[in-house]
């Protein structure tokens, strides 16, 4: 493992294997009557969000607390930021303060890079701009490893997603998260297929490890796994398509395209959901949907990295 | 379970301490000293330690259950976040903890291990079961202890007292684990 997280193509798959088997272990955990384990006790991980984010904050927030670790949350809305500091001013006072990790989420691609060069601790990147979200995709994988491969049972300890067709729908130009996605998921041996309205696509998508259609209903009956990506309206400066009423039609996920689906598939969303534009009502709340799963496995998978990275010994200082 | 002799010098010059069917007559008497001391194994639980207590804690059960008819629960506790010299490694592998479906509550754990030594691993192992219940007794069970007690703590089952330097390791092997059954001692510099 790497010291910090900032991208999924940090991870080789031996890591990313390592990290869904210790989640696999963590998870157990929910269960117990005493919900804590001591193993970060003493370590800070400072929580630093520039952009608004519910369940990525309280989720890492949670994991450290589970692990014993103390945490610093740091909202830009009322701190020194909204008086002109800078992300290096910000950064070197959290390090001042001695935090052992810390999780970023900015709406600069890079900035989580960018931090890495200025702190000592482990920079978790938790969503840049529209680069990528590491984390959310290892909850995802993690979530379709339980769902596909042998359910929590011990039998998918050192397994990868082998073989495993994933469709990504959706806004994938402003999407961190499918970026992420398609590198983990293709490092874990699934066979990625993005589903987009070319607007909707980066230009240098020829080189990501994936395959690219234009008609969804082409790819659901063979795909075990449909992942919809939130139209990311906040983001979008010109129309990428014509109305949402016609991007519902074409690429939304509703009851009539699930039945599409093989029996086994799962549909996924990383949240949160517009309801009625890319997914419907009655397919987010189906039986199909792993969405109330993904987030609590977020909790978990997020203990898995905090643990791998904060709970050994330090890293070696690599000269920058 | 055959006799195969393992108390020949192994080829890096490890010397064999116990074979296979010394293992076996070792558990056999831990299990019989488990039931004396338990009134036939009442509301006992074996809680093997991965790896290698884990299927001494199944085989332990497996004696139990031939000799007394009793099918005493079995688990396993992996004890890698209670421990402490986490910081002086990289990130380890977690293992599994399997509890029986009752719980530890009331009960009268029995933690089983391969190698008793500094006692480090029993303090994480006594950590992680308090946060999981509150057993009326807890006792410790190993294959081998080979002495020098970091800390004050004892086994109450023994298979084998074996005296042994620092300087020295103890390798235990098991059928489950690695294909054989063995306790082999060997010298190795820089090791503890």
């Amino acid at each position: 493992m790497k010291r910090h997280l900032i991208s999924a193509a940090d991870l080789s798959r031996a890591d990313a294997v390592l990290i869904l088997d210790t989640a696999e272990e963590l998870a157990a955990l929910a269960d117990r009557p005493i919900k804590k384990l001591p193993t970060l006790r003493g370590r800070t991980v400072v929580n630093l969000f520039y952009e608004d984010s519910t369940r990525t904050r309280i989720s890492f927030e949670a994991a450290a607390k589970r692990l014993s670790a103390d945490v610093i949350n740091f909202s830009a809305k009322g701190s020194s930021v909204a008086k002109g500091e800078s992300l290096k001013d910000t950064a070197l006072t959290l390090e001042a303060m001695g935090a052992d990790a810390v999780v970023i989420r900015h709406g600069a691609s890079g900035a989580a890079h960018r931090l890495a060069s200025w702190v000592h601790g482990s920079v978790l990147n938790a969503g840049d701009g529209t680069h990528e979200h590491p984390t959310q995709a290892l909850l995802d994988a993690f979530t379709i490893r339980r769902r596909l491969r042998g359910d929590g049972t011990p039998g998918a300890r050192g397994a990868g997603l082998d073989g495993l067709r994933v469709t990504i729908v959706g806004d994938v130009l402003h999407s961190r998260v499918a970026r992420s996605n398609v590198l983990l998921l293709s490092t874990l041996g699934a066979e990625v297929t993005l589903a987009a309205p070319p607007t909707l696509l980066p230009l240098a998508v020829g080189s990501w490890p994936c395959a690219v259609s234009y008609d969804l209903d082409a790819e659901l009956p063979k795909s075990d796994v449909v992942m919809m990506l939130r139209v990311q309206q906040e983001r979008m400066g010109a129309a990428y398509f014509p109305s949402v009423r016609e991007y519902s039609r074409r690429y939304g996920l509703d009851a009539a395209r699930m039945a599409r689906l093989p029996e086994h598939a799962i549909v996924m969303h990383p949240g949160p959901m517009n309801r009625g534009v890319e997914i419907a009502a009655d397919v987010a709340d189906s039986v199909r949907s792993t969405i109330v799963e993904q987030v609590a496995n977020g909790v978990t998978t997020r203990m898995a990295v905090l643990y791998l990275l904060l709970g050994g010994m330090e890293f070696p200082e690599v000269a920058q | 379970m055959c006799a195969a002799s393992s108390s020949v010098a192994g080829r890096d010059g490890s010397l064999g301490v116990l074979d296979a069917e010394e293992i076996r007559r070792a558990l056999s008497r831990i299990a019989h000293e488990i039931l004396e001391r338990t009134r036939g194994g009442e509301q006992v639980i074996l809680l093997g330690i991965p790896t290698r207590g884990v299927p001494l804690a199944q085989r332990l059960a497996a004696l139990i259950a031939e000799f007394e008819g009793r099918k005493v629960p079995c688990g396993s506790l992996d004890v890698t976040m209670h421990r402490d010299d986490l910081r002086l490694h990289p990130a380890r592998a977690l293992h599994r903890t399997e509890l029986p479906p009752d719980g530890v509550d009331g009960k009268t754990v029995v933690l089983v291990d391969d190698v008793l030594y500094s006692g480090r691993t029993v303090r994480a192992a006594l950590d992680a079961l308090n946060d999981l219940g509150r057993p009326r007794s807890v006792q410790l069970a190993v294959l081998v202890d080979r002495g020098h007690r970091e800390l004050p703590i004892r086994a109450d089952y023994v298979g084998k007292n074996l005296p042994t330097s620092q300087r020295e390791v103890v390798h235990v092997q098991l059928t489950e684990v690695d294909g054989r059954d063995g306790v082999m001692i060997s010298e190795e510099e820089g090791q503890s």
